[in-house]
């Protein structure tokens, strides 16, 4: 970095500590809506430290799962987290990254950046269009949602009152389930952003709840492609180290924040954060 | 999560025993139950909600100590690492070219030296496996409420972690 005002070489030490500090905020936000740390991790490592993007991308990955597993613990606690529905739909998230991880060399990486580039901008717009929708449904004719019994109910705190909610969608959820799984092993980006939209708007799931829910599966979903990132030699210690402790402590805090906030805002922060990742997406997908 | 009684459900016709393995005809999932039997299912619904909370605190809880030791162990055997004057760039550890274990092996041998990134890599590890055992937690909650068509799946999701640990060769 050349940031610093006297002359002097930043050390390993000063990189552990100044990185774990950035760590904490993206824990934080990465827990609120349901996206994992890696958002702002991969930019961050690549342009601001100049770390190559393969250790950078498994970086990612751990802070995903440190996000993941440090706030499904209270958001699970909490009754925030649809477990049923979480534990459903991993079977097409993990099946997507399993097979995504022996695709990385077949397909061509610039046009699916570009072709979801595009398809999060469009998610990001009918989140936005959708910020007031509040009302959950009452009955649901989903065969499978009925049979896995995968409705459920949560309590709001910033409504201060218990909402229940049916679920519908499940086939449709399980394609874009698998699509999100299949992504997040091939382009290395938090599999959340197709995870929350699949959920909050193709399966009815309370804005809320599919933050949580999102935050309960990327955690099983990135371990699915974590072995081939750690044997590759893509998992830098002295990277995921202040990684993994910075999201841990943020993704704790972030946790108790969720309950507190409306949907709406939860949504709109979603939204700004999808609008900025689809961008970047465009632009590796379409700029020289 | 709760089955209120008297909540209709709908019969799943033209579900196989293959997308649920509970058989035609049984409704969904659990059957239906009977005031008190409903109190003892959301009882132990709330119990395994606390024990896979439980399980992940104590993972993540677990895993941040090594990682602390490991960094720990690195600074004290590296004083290069945190001088304050001419000090190694930390540019060396994070290039393409750095060296550090990535198989098991390898991860043995840096342990046996008390290397600190060689115990950072396996508080990692213990992360990475912490979604796993939750998942393991998971199939067994789910067959202590009895909901076999949801302890299949979950058991599903266990076999396809587990495979993808063993297709990485690591």
């Amino acid at each position: 970095m050349y940031g610093y005002v006297y002359n002097r070489t930043v050390t390993p030490f000063d990189f552990v500590i100044s990185l774990a500090l950035v760590s904490v905020a993206a824990g934080v936000l990465g827990s609120l809506i349901g996206l994992g740390g890696g958002v702002v991790i991969v930019p961050v490592l690549t342009l601001l430290y100049g770390v190559d993007i393969r250790l950078a991308i498994g970086a990612s990955i751990v802070s995903v799962i440190a996000t993941s597993s440090g706030a499904a613990a209270a958001y699970v606690r909490e009754r925030m987290t649809n477990l049923r529905v979480g534990m459903f739909l991993e079977i097409a998230t993990t099946t997507g990254a399993v097979s995504g991880a022996y695709l990385t060399t077949l397909l061509p990486t610039r046009f699916l950046f570009a072709f979801f580039g595009l398809v999060l901008a469009y998610s990001s717009f009918t989140t936005f269009k959708r910020r007031h929708a509040a009302q959950p449904l009452a009955v649901s004719s989903d065969r499978i949602a009925n049979y896995f019994d995968l409705h459920g109910s949560y309590y709001d705190q910033a409504e201060e009152r218990e909402i229940a909610y049916k679920v519908t969608g499940t086939k449709l959820g399980l394609f874009l389930m698998y699509v999100a799984g299949l992504v997040s092993a091939l382009l290395g980006i938090g599999s959340g952003a197709l995870k929350v939209p699949a959920m909050d708007g193709a399966m009815h799931l309370p804005m809320k709840v599919s933050s949580a829910t999102s935050n309960f599966m990327i955690g099983v979903t990135a371990a699915a492609s974590a072995a081939v990132y750690f044997a590759r030699g893509q998992i830098d210690p002295i990277i995921a180290a202040p990684v993994a402790i910075g999201v841990l402590a943020g993704a704790t805090v972030g946790a108790r924040v969720l309950g507190r906030v409306t949907s709406k805002t939860v949504r709109l922060v979603f939204v700004v954060v999808l609008v900025i990742i689809s961008l970047e997406m465009l632009q590796k997908g379409l700029l020289p | 999560m709760t089955s209120t009684p008297g909540q209709e459900s709908p019969v799943p016709v033209g579900l196989s025993a293959a997308e649920g393995g509970n058989g035609a005809g049984s409704g969904y999932g659990r059957r239906k139950l009977s005031a008190a039997e409903s109190a003892l299912m959301d009882e132990k619904v709330r119990k395994v909600e606390l024990l896979i909370s439980l399980v992940l605190r104590i993972g993540v809880v677990v895993s941040g100590l090594i990682i602390l030791v490991g960094l720990g162990l690195m600074f004290a055997h590296h004083a290069a690492y945190m001088a304050l004057h001419s000090g190694v760039s930390y540019k060396v550890l994070t290039s393409g070219a750095t060296r550090f274990p990535h198989s098991l092996a390898a991860l043995g041998n840096s342990l046996a030296r008390a290397d600190g990134r060689g115990v950072i890599v396996l508080g990692v590890m213990v992360l990475i496996l912490t979604p796993v055992l939750r998942v393991a937690v998971g199939v067994l909650s789910f067959l202590y409420e009895r909901d076999i068509p949801m302890a299949g799946v979950t058991f599903f999701v266990f076999f396809v972690l587990i495979a993808s640990f063993f297709l990485a060769g690591v």
